[in-house]
């Protein structure tokens, strides 16, 4: 078939072009603002976010019911509640980021910020924000779980848990979401990056233990190179300079090359 | 003003799942200029939504450029104050609100609050249905969110996939309505369709792809002009022979012929064959009609980008 493009003659426009105008730019906070309210405006988010709550606080009560007496401390209550939290943020990270391919919202996300960069720093940004909050309302719900177990048991009330052992256990469960976070950017699909999640935090541990079990090479280069192990003394407050190293050199196999090819395909593909 | 340049959009013959080395978007150029509305016509997978996506920064680009008043649009610091797009209006979250979806698009472009129950108002959402989740829109109530989206900016320029599609004949009037005056304010409206008809009561140009390529592109009186005469007659027959005295060749349409000739000429043979006339007018469309038949009936394909 042959193209018949016809040439206007005359074009009746019926009003003056309307004019380019000052334009306000976009700044980080409001795309952070948008992208924390966009993780809980809906009724999956909203829930999300409640049951880090409801968690912790049944964790505490079980805490309290289920553990011995002589048991009862900060300790205690602190790794009680870091299980519930160790799966639910991450979770939180990788739907703020797949949410925008599964559900399609980036088509319009993109549309009103077409550096994609942007937009997840900004849910970047979001996710360790509402880690960092969320250990801290588990701080208080432990704490009030201590005060109450140790009436309860009878026992005297034990604050074993330091300012900096907390601030591990913070990290360890911020390093946990960018995980999750990585996942999401690499793989841009909820179920994949879920199940992927679970394969890294629930399987992987224990098959590379395995495998240091049978072979000793590998043995003395595991801290090296697994993340969870590394990243697991975080809860143990014994850091040491050694540990940090691993913790550094593990995560660029595990969270910095992955994130970064992750990077590279969200600015590159197509979004449908 | 959209100004697109020589755009080229293929895929790879390694692509997962895709047809091997296929080419969505062939060499289009075309322009669509304030205070007209322009109409992007094709077939289903013809090329339309791949070359929106690609206008917009969603989709890149393989060769050739796509401007919005000589800028690239992922160049705009703010794109929503002066381009609204509705690509897909099924492509929001289900579990958000009709509103919230709006809030969202209000705080992302710093815009004052009242442009959420503005817009919503201009598309006729009540706020009782701006409070039900997006799950529950039927897609005329999904298109009207979409170009409240599109519009919550203020901008000068609309580019609009399939926008028409769900919306009933009065949504499909209303919307006409808008756009034509948001065109006359000078605004700039690109709009696609794959119905012939949606495109005639709207645009003022039209731009017709198929296969990726554009076919035919003017404003909407010279395409539906030059296309012939349509007549009807009880003696189909003779008024043929009279016209092919005449020296005008002609074709059989049910219950009449179609001729490259006016009706003026058309209504002087008749008149000189003695052959009663039943109906004699300029085949309005026929012609673009017929193209886009063409256009249609090879759509045999499967896995075409839409």
């Amino acid at each position: 078939m042959t193209a018949t493009t016809v040439q206007p003659t005359t074009l009746p426009t019926t009003a003056a072009p309307r004019e380019r105008r000052a334009v306000p730019p976009i700044g980080m906070g409001r795309i952070v603002g948008v992208e924390l309210r966009k993780m809980f405006d809906t009724r999956a988010g909203f829930w999300m976010l409640m049951s880090i709550a409801i968690l912790s606080v049944l964790a505490t009560g079980a805490a309290i019911l289920f553990a011995p007496d002589a048991d009862i401390d900060f300790q205690l209550f602190a790794s009680a509640i870091g299980i519930p939290m160790s799966i639910i943020l991450p979770m939180i990270a990788i739907l703020s980021v797949t949410g925008e391919y599964t559900q399609r919202t980036g088509l319009t996300t993109y549309t009103m910020i077409p550096r994609r960069g942007r937009t997840i720093a900004a849910k970047a940004i979001s996710a360790v924000l509402v880690g960092v909050v969320s250990m801290f309302v588990a701080l208080v719900v432990g704490a009030l779980g201590n005060v109450v177990g140790s009436a309860i048991a009878g026992v005297d009330t034990t604050w074993n848990v330091s300012v900096s052992e907390f601030a591990g256990i913070v990290l360890a469960q911020v390093l946990g979401m960018t995980v999750g976070f990585m996942l999401g950017v690499l793989l841009r699909s909820s179920a994949a990056a879920i199940v992927a999640y679970f394969v890294y935090s629930l399987v992987l541990p224990s098959l590379l233990m395995l495998l240091a079990g049978a072979q000793s090479w590998f043995a003395d280069l595991q801290p090296w190179v697994d993340f969870n192990y590394a990243s697991s003394r975080l809860y143990d407050g014994t850091m040491t300079g050694e540990y940090w190293a691993q913790l550094g050199t593990s995560s660029v196999v595990w969270l910095v090359a992955p994130l970064a090819v992750g990077l590279a395909l969200v600015m590159r593909s197509e979004v449908k | 003003m959209i100004t697109v340049e020589s755009l080229t959009r293929t895929y790879p013959s390694t692509g997962s799942g895709r047809r091997g080395g296929f080419t969505a978007v062939d060499d289009v150029t075309f322009t669509a200029r304030p205070g007209r509305v322009t109409g992007f016509l094709g077939p289903n997978g013809a090329g339309k939504s791949t070359t929106m996506r690609i206008m917009v920064g969603l989709t890149p680009a393989t060769s050739g450029s796509a401007l919005i008043d000589g800028v690239r649009f992922v160049d705009l610091t703010n794109p929503g104050h002066e381009v609204g797009v509705l690509l897909d209006a099924s492509a929001q979250h289900a579990g958000r609100t009709g509103r919230e979806i709006l809030t969202i698009a209000q705080r992302t472009m710093g815009l004052p609050k009242g442009r959420v129950d503005e817009m919503l108002d201009l598309v006729s959402l009540t706020p009782l249905e701006a409070g039900r989740r997006v799950r529950n829109y039927s897609l005329g109530m999904r298109q009207r969110l979409g170009i409240a989206a599109a519009l919550i900016g203020d901008p000068r320029v609309l580019i609009l996939d399939e926008p028409a599609n769900g919306l009933d004949p009065a949504g499909i009037r209303w919307m006409r309505d808008l756009l034509r005056d948001f065109a006359q304010r000078g605004g700039t409206v690109l709009l696609s369709s794959h119905l012939l008809h949606e495109i005639e009561v709207i645009a003022d140009d039209i731009v017709v792809i198929g296969h990726g390529r554009i076919v035919a592109q003017g404003t909407k009186a010279e395409l539906l002009a030059g296309a012939g005469t349509l007549v009807r007659t009880p003696d189909a027959e003779v008024l043929g022979q009279a016209l092919a005295a005449a020296g005008v060749s002609c074709s059989a349409v049910d219950g009449g012929l179609r001729t490259d000739a006016t009706p003026d000429l058309v209504g002087r043979v008749a008149l000189g064959a003695g052959v009663p006339l039943t109906e004699l007018r300029s085949g309005d469309g026929a012609g673009l009609e017929d193209m886009f038949l063409e256009l249609t009936s090879d759509t045999q394909r499967e896995g075409a980008a839409a």
